[in-house]
């Protein structure tokens, strides 16, 4: 085992990492722990844009773009957060500007900014450009932008190194309230050896991204398998409002490869099988702009109620073929090569296949505004911070805007980086590492490792597929108690048999087949997570629909999950809702 | 057509077929068969749907024939670059390459990209790449105290280097390239369309710091105009173009 001492150790190198490692490593020691190289990190596939209130190209400001983050989010979003993220979004940003990000341009030079859903004039009266934007790739050129910063600061980065554990000071359960819980490393193995490293710090900030990959039809990479989430769940700490998973309305149908809200915001047209511009019927005002939890609930209606197009009616049209081809080459050539090469259809003349995809977990690590991880609905844990999508700040409530996530993980990025560094600085030592401190990892690794020869029957592929496909058949757009129930039975029996599973590869040096063994038992625990809180939350609100209860419940409902393990299974609590100046009103659009 | 046999299925009329994988293994701790670090091909068979991805069967096979298999993936849709390697000996990435666009009549040759160290079959050691990218300076090296706000550039500046803005670094270009294969000193056409990305961009002051480093004897001399970095860029980068640019403005002074 090799130890090692920081200051502050950043997990994950995506957007929210690299804007933590930015701020951190110029005011402490700090490493960065990736279980990918930095460029590879899913940031990289964002596309549509950024939110800010610039006005470059039309009147806007932020009291509209709070309004229409907490309207957008059905109302969990706490309010005092989304203040924050709206009015830091601006020198946001210009800080990427500055870095060198290359935004489109308007005509006499400013930062150019486009339509997406969602985002309003005057609360709600009509669609306003204030999505800030490179082309279709926006999030490459932040995650692009921001490596260069680093290559530039030095930032020390250990690159694919699988941060496995978090070590805390104690048991944040045996903890009473009020008490102090400190964060003291991190336990980590390295692909290209094998070899178990610790790594003590005085702060930790975990940037580890998504968890996509509990269902089967996503958008996600096939690396996004919520190991942060999942380290913070074992370490006792709760995880905020998971049930809450966005569905993007427009993933390439059977692929889930996305294809940005940005096609809609140039002025691209959903179509059912009969031509028809169904999203009138749903959004009257803003129509193929409505949120995306509106728009991926209408389309999977359209295509139940029989109106889907293609041989088994399983899909709608997002049709392009109005727009002019320079237009569409010059903002949209991505996603279109992706229908051109996935699905052989040429979006110039061709309308392009599409369903919700699996996208983005609006729950996480329960954060305060600077970044600090709860361990109940009060108490931090001293030193420990996550940003970005592994976060629930609560900044995207019950359903997030599209071009939020980048602006999240760049304003909670930064505020993650400093806090963590400013703790780390008026911090003496980080506390004493517990004896054995890397002993759980390695009998984690050394039991995968002689699972080889062991006789199991299960395989990581097979138990995986299992849980992916009942989370797309039960956990989907559309739920009710049975299907939820359905699948916390698959989920529990896949958990039981995860415990007779058999690797192929002993090897220590590149062991992708032992992660992947890892990664599922992330994945099988998060599955649990979602679909509990979703059982017991009985109503419908933002991304979380139930068709047993289809309205929202703001009496008993106007409030943030708060999901624990423990020997007996998930347990739930709730946390308030923090509300300053929206109260709750019908979500219309 | 005696290898393939087409039989049509219930998914959307999309044909399955079988198809062979020829993948170049090297296992750097051995294994029965083989000695540690030796390189050996292996045969794999598998049943495949020809809109498949050539990523999609190797994970069939790793999922269900051999999990010892060793390679690089994360987006599945050619945008994160993990994935470069020699199929049927041209570099593409293995989630942007559908079956149906190979011969699946014979086998499908898959090998690790070439000229970095092998680290596990289909892995290689990046860090002698992502050197070269940072000597470069890849970073804005703008002049002056930073405005208040943001910096002006028209859209035909902006445009001026777009085409270079698009790469992910993920290596098909320079290890595609038979000088870098040959000379261990030069620093491949990434590198150079990295420093292209910002010596073209109006905002930057660094370009003559840039050029010359390029302008070295590791630098853009050494290219020999091949054309092999074009061919295999994934994202359709113009990547000999953009070199004679910096070696024009070597040339001239102008940029």
């Amino acid at each position: 085992m090799t130890t090692h001492d920081y200051d502050v150790v950043i997990v994950g190198a995506g957007g929210a990492g690299m804007r933590a490692a930015l701020e951190s490593s110029q005011r402490a020691r700090t490493a960065v722990l990736t279980k990918l190289y930095p460029t590879r990190s899913h940031t990289g596939a964002a596309q549509g844009g950024m939110a800010a209130a610039l006005s470059n190209v039309e009147d806007d400001n932020v009291e509209w773009h709070v309004f229409d983050t907490v309207k957008g989010g059905d109302y969990l979003v706490d309010q005092d957060a989304a203040q924050i993220l709206c009015a830091e979004a601006v020198d946001a940003v210009l800080d990427l500007e500055k870095m060198g990000l290359p935004f489109n341009r308007t005509e006499d030079g400013h930062i150019d900014q486009r339509r997406f859903g969602g985002h309003t004039r005057n609360h709600g009266e009509a669609a306003v450009r204030r999505a800030c934007y490179s082309a279709d790739r926006t999030g490459h050129m932040i995650l692009q932008t921001l490596y260069q910063q680093c290559v530039k600061q030095d930032v020390e980065f250990f690159n694919e190194f699988y941060v496995l554990e978090l070590l805390l000071s104690e048991d944040p359960q045996d903890a009473k309230p009020g008490a102090e819980v400190a964060v003291a490393g991190v336990v980590a193995y390295e692909l290209a050896t094998g070899e178990v490293h610790t790594f003590r710090a005085k702060s930790v900030i975990f940037a580890t991204g998504g968890a996509g990959k509990i269902f089967k039809t996503t958008s996600n990479a096939h690396t996004l398998t919520g190991d942060g989430m999942g380290m913070v769940l074992r370490a006792g700490l709760p995880l905020e409002d998971m049930e809450f998973f966005q569905f993007h309305p427009t993933g390439l149908a059977g692929l889930g490869i996305l294809l940005s809200e940005a096609a809609r915001g140039e002025g691209g047209i959903l179509r059912n099988s009969t031509g028809e511009r169904f999203m009138e019927r749903y959004a009257p005002t803003i129509k193929d702009l409505a949120p995306r939890d509106m728009v991926a609930r209408a389309i999977s209606n359209e295509v139940r109620e029989g109106r889907g197009c293609g041989p088994h009616k399983d899909y709608v049209l997002l049709d392009l073929t109005h727009l002019e081809p320079a237009h569409i080459d010059a903002k949209l050539p991505d996603i279109t090569e992706f229908a051109r090469t996935y699905l052989g259809v040429e979006p110039y003349t061709e309308p392009i296949p599409v369903f919700p995809t699996a996208h983005f977990a609006m729950g996480g690590i329960p954060t305060t505004v600077t970044a600090q991880v709860l361990r109940n609905n009060t108490d931090v844990v001293a030193g420990l911070y996550a940003a970005g999508e592994c976060a629930c700040v609560s900044v995207h409530g019950a359903n997030r805007l599209g071009t939020n996530s980048l602006l999240d993980i760049n304003v909670f990025g930064r505020r993650a980086g400093i806090a963590a560094a400013e703790y780390a600085a008026a911090t003496a030592s980080a506390p004493a590492l517990p004896p054995a401190a890397d002993a759980g990892v390695a009998g984690l690794v050394e039991k995968l490792r002689s699972s080889v020869s062991g006789g199991g029957t299960e395989t990581v592929a097979g138990l995986r597929r299992e849980v992916q496909e009942t989370m797309d058949r039960n956990v989907q757009v559309f739920r009710t108690s049975d299907s939820l129930t359905a699948a916390a039975g698959v989920i529990a029996d896949v958990k039981a048999r995860y415990e007779n599973i058999a690797i192929h590869d002993r090897g220590q040096k590149y062991n992708t087949d032992l992660l992947e063994a890892v990664e599922l038992s992330f994945l099988i625990e998060l599955a649990e997570v979602v679909v509990a809180g979703a059982l017991a939350r009985q109503e419908s609100r933002g991304g979380h629909y139930r068709e047993d209860f289809p309205t929202r419940d703001d009496e008993k409902f106007m409030k943030h999950t708060m999901a624990y393990g423990s020997p007996g299974g998930i347990r739930l609590d709730y946390k308030p809702v923090v509300i300053t100046k929206y109260q709750p009103m019908e979500r219309k659009y | 057509m005696t290898a393939v046999e087409e039989v049509p299925t219930e998914l959307g009329g999309v044909a399955v077929m079988q198809v062979t994988l020829r993948i170049k293994r090297m296992n750097p701790e051995g294994t029965g068969d083989h000695a540690p670090g030796e390189d050996y091909w292996e045969e794999f068979h598998l049943e495949a749907h020809a809109t498949d991805r050539v990523l999609d069967a190797l994970h069939k096979i790793k999922w269900e024939q051999d999990g010892t298999l060793a390679f690089r993936r994360s987006c599945a849709h050619g945008v994160c670059g993990s994935d470069a390697m020699r199929i049927n000996a041209r570099n593409r990435l293995a989630c942007k390459t559908l079956l149906k666009d190979l011969n699946p009549a014979k086998p499908i040759l898959v090998e690790p990209i070439v000229g970095l160290p092998v680290e596990k079959d289909l892995i290689v050691d990046m860090e002698p790449f992502f050197a070269s990218y940072r000597k470069i300076m890849p970073f804005l090296m703008p002049a002056g105290p930073a405005p208040e706000r943001e910096r002006l550039q028209t859209p035909a500046q902006r445009e001026r280097f777009d085409d270079t803005t698009k790469c992910i670094l993920c290596a098909a270009c320079t290890t595609a390239c038979p000088v870098f294969w040959t000379d261990g000193q030069y620093f491949g056409p990434q590198a150079i369309v990295g420093a292209h990305r910002f010596i073209f961009d109006s905002r930057d002051e660094g370009q003559w710091d840039r050029l010359e480093i390029l302008n070295d004897t590791a630098g853009v001399w050494k290219c020999r105009t091949a054309f092999n970095c074009t061919e295999a860029c994934p994202r359709g980068i113009e990547v000999t173009k953009a070199i004679s640019e910096i070696k024009h403005a070597l040339n001239t002074g102008e940029i």
